[in-house]
């Protein structure tokens, strides 16, 4: 894409997910010798492993972007292949962005084409609007239009992407219809249309945990396949996806690498699934869930918060008491319930457990 | 190499995935193809005279041909079949064309023979032929390879017999590897097919057919000597066996241990099957037609985005047609939102499927019948038709034996007896029961039989069901209370196991108190009886520690009336439960105070539960009465609406009995009520004037007089006799020692007698 500010890619916070991984596409492209969907970059095939990672015959290794069950995968690639829309569902932190993003990397090799949902979301965002100066000077005409994301999608057969679509309100949310069902996008100030190409698509994601959200009218979610995607199953699958992802965050933030991490990110993680679940690991003793979701993206901020904390002002090591702050603040979200929530687990679970000492006093520390 | 084996000219041997619709339309089309003249089937010779029956219109699969010890009905084995198992194709086949049909597996009367730990062990360590096979080519489930490879070549199509020929070689490979995969009675079993092959051979030429674990043909074809088969057949234990057909459900064809077979989607298969063509868009169809059922909105559209979905993910896969896991999870992407709870519907009534099947009214009698029969003889116990009062004392062995099969029975749904209320004594050791013997028991002894060949069994069997099936708590603890009275020990663990489910996930705190006095019941019960019954107090106390903790949230989130008096009923139910629970968990009735005096104390309770509270506590001598006298001064001060004070008043004093006598012997207490009462505006009085009136109405007429005469006395008067250290009216201010005296001798006697009875 030729926005301006590309030039400065190379130094970018977070780059797309077609740049930081374009040698993993290129080397698919080149392995995959399987049919492809009109203008799609690679085969359904290609596309699931790029997400799920493996190793091609010329022994590139693609690394997994997506853990967690293959057929949520499979069902989302082929989903885009038949032509219907996807939507992800799934609570904050489950990846949805993050999956999106990659499908329509490996699907058309771009995912900018992204409208943000919010309460503020105009219709022009998802079908055009109109460069006022020129429509003042030289009437209304296809120059001065300016054309959504969706809409470039449409004429150029690449995949859109929605976020948090439940997020924008539902009369705004309904200009979708025509675009999925007729595919189409009539502009009736010029008499024209843009008609999709083959190979637009478009993926939505939205969150089911959050209250006062716009619900999707039935018209509208029976033009979407829903995928949802699950919390991680298990512990180890979670601290693998949170290792995984500090790793590549402390990298980008030129973080100094820090050994023995592994030991407290699977103590954050256990802190996180045994409140979100109400049961400790061994399922034996209930304990109460605060407000908050403690998803697995908040686990990953609490550890790349810790290891900050640790490289700048510790001794390089994370400990305890560079999580137990990050973790107080995810726990406790409502002052007055979660902090009784906190304090019971502390001393019912926390303390009584091997090898947790100096957490619990780190912990103690923080919220005293 | 032909499966006729032409170089041998010997018999064509079918080798099949038992109860796999592939192999079972396999077997049809190449028994059309080689019309042979018998067909010998894998199943105990004993069933060979109930063949017959097979072709009898009732017969309705699935069903199951049992073969039980005759005279231990307990030790039983079950061969299931399915309309869509080989084995039924391969009879009905030849039954259809008066080709003769013979069973050759080992009998029964020796497999049986073997004690039973034995054969379990051997079935865990088998190994599924056609697993491995599927697990080498890269498949999760094995009946989707043979349909993927089987199945949907043409080439089988054109040439049945092909793929047996194919599998044949594949198996033949296998057992090369493997031997006889960890169980040396299929040995045993072989070599007994043979002979019989032999003696079919001799009857019949080389023109039969042998329809078989695909597992056995390598075995069936080795060129084994006559003799060296007798060798291996010689010596075999053998005991009396009695076969006979029984119905089956898909249910329990699905269930993977004790007699099910291990099918995890009959329902599917069944439909694989039957479907004359395009079995995914019928499946799909069908998928539609159930959601539409439950009120889901599921229009044709969706069916066909869903068969759109479930093809593109099979090509994706690289799989020939979508199999059941890429149609469920189109159905879940398109027709469910992508959520898992309509799922599991479809997988119940759908991929498992609620068939019955039937067996026709001319097959033997089951053995649960035997069984009952042998036990009523035992007990003497007779199935009499006219009416019969049966009293039991539990004490007494036999009669809790009878106890404990009536109650079995029941459990069944044979009701034979119906309990009634016991004459006389309230004791638990006492029944007493109603006998009444109809003639359809007799069907619903057959009915029952596919639950187990003893009544015992078969009882532990209906009752896991039931905790499975059970959709709300109070369901699961009924069920809890009638295993410990059939004494079902088997059956506790997953009926507890589901109540402990049911309840931890119940947010209702009503239902919760609902269930918690029947399963105190139960522990009492169990006490009498002699069951062990630690796991039912641990479940017990548990569900009383989340009453504990979600009651008083549950009081205080805005109650009408209604729901109030529904809560206070409750309150009292839990209270009597935790009374007898607490014998065991001390703790449990500190905790269960506290909750009580956080009731009492909070404002945001309405009036009737606070002054229950409040009332229990008392009675618990909990609440001093000055604190007592503080709580009612409150509750009945000008700021709280007179409604909520009649409302406490109930509570207090109403309802049970002793609540008027209290106000009689605690005029600081009655004179709080007076105050109020007195205080009352004139437009509220008649809002509260029913209320009072259910509370004192219900006082038995000795305690509305004394009451009256007391509120009659001038208020100066009352107030010098309340209060401690100062004699009621009517009472002398001092002990008088000589009256005491009189009256100590009955005290003692009747404290005596009360211990006394205590120690009997």
């Amino acid at each position: 894409m030729s926005t301006p500010g590309t030039e400065h890619r190379a130094e970018a916070l977070r780059p797309h997910a077609e740049d930081a991984f374009a040698h993993e596409l290129k080397a698919l492209a080149a392995a995959d010798d399987r049919p492809r969907p009109t203008r799609w970059k690679l085969s359904p095939w290609a596309v699931a492993t790029y997400l799920l990672g493996g190793t091609l015959d010329d022994g590139t290794v693609i690394t997994p972007k997506y853990v967690g069950p293959r057929r949520i995968v499979e069902v989302a690639v082929t989903t885009l292949a038949t032509d219907r829309a996807l939507l992800l569902l799934g609570v904050p932190g489950t990846a949805k962005t993050w999956v999106s993003e990659h499908l329509a990397a490996a699907v058309s090799g771009d995912s900018t084409l992204l409208v943000q949902g919010t309460a503020g979301t105009p219709e022009e965002a998802i079908r055009y609007g109109w460069n006022y100066a020129r429509l003042l000077a030289h009437g209304p005409s296809r120059e001065a239009l300016v054309p959504s994301p969706v809409m470039r999608a449409m004429a150029d057969g690449m995949t859109a992407r929605v976020e948090e679509l439940t997020r924008i309100p539902a009369d705004v949310q309904d200009t979708l219809i025509t675009v999925l069902s007729e595919k189409t996008l009539p502009i009736p100030e010029l008499g024209q249309e843009v008609q999709a190409v083959r190979g637009f698509n478009l993926i939505a994601t939205a969150n089911d945990r959050d209250r006062g959200v716009n619900e999707l009218s039935s018209a509208l979610r029976r033009r979407f396949n829903t995928v949802v995607l699950p919390l991680p199953a298990t512990a180890d699958a979670e601290v693998d996806i949170v290792a995984r992802r500090v790793d590549q965050m402390g990298r980008a933030l030129d973080l100094p690498a820090v050994p023995e991490g592994l030991e407290e990110i699977r103590r954050v993680v256990t802190v996180f699934r045994e409140l979100r679940d109400g049961v400790t690991g061994d399922g034996r003793t209930k304990v109460k869930s605060p407000s908050g979701t403690l998803s697995t993206a908040e686990a990953i901020s609490v550890v790349t918060g810790g290891l900050a904390l640790a490289a700048h002002f510790g001794d390089g090591v994370l400990r305890p008491s560079d999580v137990a702050a990050g973790i107080l603040g995810a726990v406790v979200r409502d002052p007055a319930a979660d902090r009784v929530v906190w304090q019971e687990y502390l001393e019912a679970v926390v303390r009584e457990r091997d090898g947790w000492k100096d957490f619990y006093r780190a912990c103690r520390e923080v919220t005293a | 190499m032909n499966p006729r084996s032409p170089q041998t000219g010997g018999p064509l041997l079918l080798g099949v995935r038992h109860h796999g619709p592939g192999s079972a339309r396999a077997v049809r089309a190449a028994l059309d193809e080689a019309r042979p003249t018998a067909v010998l089937i894998e199943g105990p010779p004993e069933g060979d005279a109930l063949l017959p029956l097979a072709a009898d219109p009732q017969m309705r699969p699935p069903v199951a041909l049992l073969a039980h010890a005759a005279d231990d009905p307990g030790r039983a084995a079950f061969w299931p079949l399915a309309g869509f198992s080989p084995e039924w194709a391969a009879i009905r086949w030849a039954q259809a064309r008066d080709v003769p049909v013979r069973f050759i597996d080992l009998p029964a009367a020796h497999s049986l023979a073997v004690k039973d730990d034995q054969e379990e062990q051997a079935d865990s360590v088998r190994i599924d032929p056609l697993a491995v096979l599927a697990e080498s080519a890269g498949y999760d489930d094995p009946e989707r390879w043979w349909e993927d490879v089987v199945e949907h070549r043409d080439a089988v199509r054109e040439d049945p017999l092909a793929a047996f020929e194919a599998l044949g070689e594949a198996m033949g490979a296998l057992r090369e590897a493997y031997g006889c995969g960890g169980n040396p009675r299929d040995l045993v079993r072989e070599a007994y097919m043979r002979q019989r092959m032999r003696a079919a051979r001799r009857e019949f030429g080389d023109t039969y057919a042998v329809v078989c674990g695909a597992w056995h043909v390598p075995a069936l074809r080795a060129p084994a000597t006559a003799a060296a088969d007798k060798a291996l057949l010689t010596g075999l234990p053998k005991i009396k066996v009695e076969t006979t057909w029984v119905p089956w459900t898909h249910r329990r064809l699905a269930r993977a241990g004790g007699y099910g077979a291990g099918i995890t989607s009959p329902g599917w298969y069944a439909h694989l099957f039957t479907a004359r063509d395009r079995p995914v868009e019928r499946w799909l169809t069908k998928v539609a037609g159930l959601l539409r059922e439950e009120d889901r909105q599921v229009s044709s559209a969706h069916v066909i985005e869903a068969v759109r979905l479930a093809q593109t993910l099979a090509a994706v896969r690289g799989r020939p047609v979508p199999g059941l896991t890429e149609t469920l999870e189109a159905v879940r992407a398109v027709m469910c939102d992508g959520s898992d709870m309509p799922l599991a519907l479809i997988q119940d009534r759908l991929v498992v499927g609620d068939v019955l099947g039937e067996v026709p009214d001319a097959a033997p009698v089951v053995p649960l019948q035997r069984d009952l029969t042998r036990r009523q003889r035992s007990l003497r116990l007779k199935a009499e038709a006219q009416d019969r009062e049966l009293e039991l004392d539990l004490r007494k062995d036999t009669d809790a034996a009878k106890s404990l099969l009536l109650h079995r029975l029941q459990l069944l749904g044979i009701d034979w007896g119906t309990p009634t209320a016991s004459r006389g004594s309230t004791g638990t050791f006492r029944e007493t029961w109603r006998l009444r013997w109809e003639p359809e028991l007799s069907v619903r002894v057959a009915e029952a039989g596919i639950w187990g060949t003893t009544v015992l069994g078969a009882a532990t069997a209906r009752a896991e069901a039931l905790a499975a099936d059970a959709a709300e708590l109070g369901e699961v603890t009924a069920l809890a209370e009638r295993c410990l009275l059939a004494g079902l020990a088997e059956a506790l663990p997953a009926v507890l196991r589901a109540l402990a489910d049911r309840a931890a996930l119940d947010t209702d705190v009503a239902r919760l108190a609902k269930a918690l006095p029947a399963l105190a019941r139960s522990l009492r019960y169990g006490d009498v009886r002699g069951t062990d019954a630690q796991a039912l107090a641990t479940v017990a106390a548990g569900l009383a520690e989340r009453i504990c903790v979600a009651l008083p949230p549950a009081c205080a989130a805005g109650l009408d009336a209604d729901g109030a008096a529904e809560l206070r009923g409750h309150v009292d139910a839990v209270h009597g439960a935790i009374a007898l629970l607490a014998d065991a968990d001390e703790g449990l009735r500190e905790r269960w105070a506290a909750v009580l005096r956080t009731l009492a104390g909070r404002d945001t309770v309405p009036g009737l539960i606070r002054g229950r509270a409040a009332r229990l506590l008392l009675d618990d001598g909990r609440l001093p009465p000055e604190e007592t006298a503080r709580l009612m001064g409150l509750a009945l001060s000008p700021a709280a609406t007179p409604a909520d004070a009649a409302g406490w008043i109930e509570g207090f004093a109403g309802g049970s009995a002793g609540g008027g006598t209290l106000l009689v012997h605690d005029e600081r207490l009655l004179g709080l009520i007076d105050t109020w009462l007195v205080s009352v505006p004139a437009g509220a009085f008649v809002d509260v004037l029913p209320l009072l009136r259910r509370t004192f109405g219900a006082y038995e007429p000795g305690v509305k007089r004394a009451l009256g005469e007391l509120v009659r006395r001038p208020p100066a008067a009352r107030q010098r006799g309340a209060g401690p250290g100062r004699a009621p009216e009517g009472f002398g201010p001092e002990l008088n020692p000589v009256r005491a005296d009189a009256v100590a001798d009955v005290v003692r006697m009747l404290l005596a007698g009360a211990a006394g009875a205590a120690a009997a």
